[in-house]
């Protein structure tokens, strides 16, 4: 039944937001802490628990694929509905203020994966030696 | 006229769909006969999607786009954060745990980075521009790092509204520049694998533009930027009124 892998879906949506607005009330700020990034994880721990195999799997999985596929149609609808005009009538400041976060922020990226792969090739030396 | 928008109304969501189809469709024939599929069709949908939102908002002088044209209201649902939220999740179906565990330590240093970098960079542009009060280069900064962090640190340490106006615009050219801009510069900043994609999400941070920005560059890197992304407000919205500020305040 697709309607299981949608009814998962949304579970771990749900809990994770709940997580993250708790986290937020926690440590006090007004913003929902990590409660999508809580629930992707709660959908990766799901997939991998074998009591939840049957909606994950078949039919119940193509609830969950669909979803996943209509990421980018959805994408598309929310650049539509951004307040572009707000962000061009910002004037210089808030353009060079953007633009500048940006650059240097993608600059940085090649910079910070860097530890990323570094520390995994050290794992890997690791198990090669024991 | 009046039975047909009265109708486009009532169904503004399957409206939504229908349109949004169409604009794919469209940028994927203009991605494959102007530019032999080199600019991907996603990207063409995105940028379409952002011109539309411009033009929404001039017509109707509204915040959300298009969404504010009453026939297209459904793309508003559509496109807002209820459904971005659960698109986004169900992509992490499929993802290897053993790939999230790889580049966590990167990952979680990339959302503090990236936050105190935007930050900073923003703050900088304010002084440049002649602002010497710590609470009006605190806003700025705080836009810089996302539109949703400028406008909840300025409430909290009493900016006035121009200035929370002028951040939340930082934040949107931010997230918009980000949108657009990754599928160009993807290839020469590496990134093309889950452990950059993660790094990237932390440094960038907006939500909006990460989603954006990786789908129009290979929509397998999505759940794992959009992983790290999740976090980064609300790391702003914990640093921006307190410790950055703080620096802020003792520095001018």
């Amino acid at each position: 039944m697709i309607i299981y892998g949608v009814a998962l879906l949304s579970v771990c949506l749900v809990a994770g937001m709940l997580v993250g607005e708790y986290l937020g009330i926690l440590i006090g700020v007004e913003a929902n802490v990590g409660g999508v990034g809580i629930a992707m994880l709660l959908l990766v721990l799901a997939c991998n628990t074998q009591r939840l195999k049957p909606m994950v799997e078949g039919l119940a999985g193509d609830g969950i694929k669909f979803w996943s596929a209509m990421y980018i149609p959805i994408v598309v609808a929310m650049a539509a509905r951004q307040n572009v005009v707000a962000a061009v009538d910002g004037g210089l400041l808030a353009l060079v203020a953007g633009v500048a976060a940006v650059v240097v922020s993608f600059a940085l990226v090649p910079v910070l994966s860097r530890i990323g792969s570094q520390r995994s090739r050290l794992n890997d030396q690791d198990g090669g030696a024991h | 006229m009046e039975v047909l928008e009265a109708t486009f109304v009532r169904n503004g969501l399957v409206v939504a769909f229908a349109v949004v189809g169409l604009t794919v469709w469209f940028s994927y024939l203009l991605s494959d006969r102007l530019t032999a599929g080199r600019i991907h069709g996603s990207a063409i949908a995105i940028t379409l999607g952002l011109v539309a939102a411009y033009v929404g908002g001039l017509i109707t002088g509204g915040g959300t786009g298009v969404a504010d044209i009453a026939f297209l209201s459904g793309v508003g649902i559509m496109g807002g954060g209820m459904f971005r939220d659960f698109a986004i999740v169900a992509t992490a179906f499929g993802v290897q745990l053993s790939e999230l565990k790889k580049a966590g330590l990167a990952g979680i240093i990339s959302i503090f980075a990236g936050v105190i970098v935007s930050f900073v960079i923003g703050g900088l542009v304010a002084v440049l521009f002649g602002y010497t009060d710590p609470v009006a280069i605190t806003t700025i900064g705080a836009g810089a790092v996302t539109y949703i962090v400028g406008p909840v640190t300025g409430a909290a340490i009493g900016a006035s509204s121009e200035l929370i106006a002028l951040s939340v615009a930082a934040g949107l050219v931010k997230s918009i520049l980000v949108m657009i801009g990754t599928p160009l510069v993807a290839r020469s900043i590496g990134l093309d694998n889950p452990q950059s994609a993660m790094v990237f999400g932390g440094l960038m941070g907006t939500t909006s533009g990460v989603a954006g920005g990786l789908a129009a560059t290979d929509p397998k890197l999505v759940p794992y930027g959009a992983m790290t992304a999740t976090f980064y407000t609300g790391v702003g919205c914990l640093l921006g009124p307190s410790l950055l500020f703080l620096t802020v305040n003792a520095l001018f």
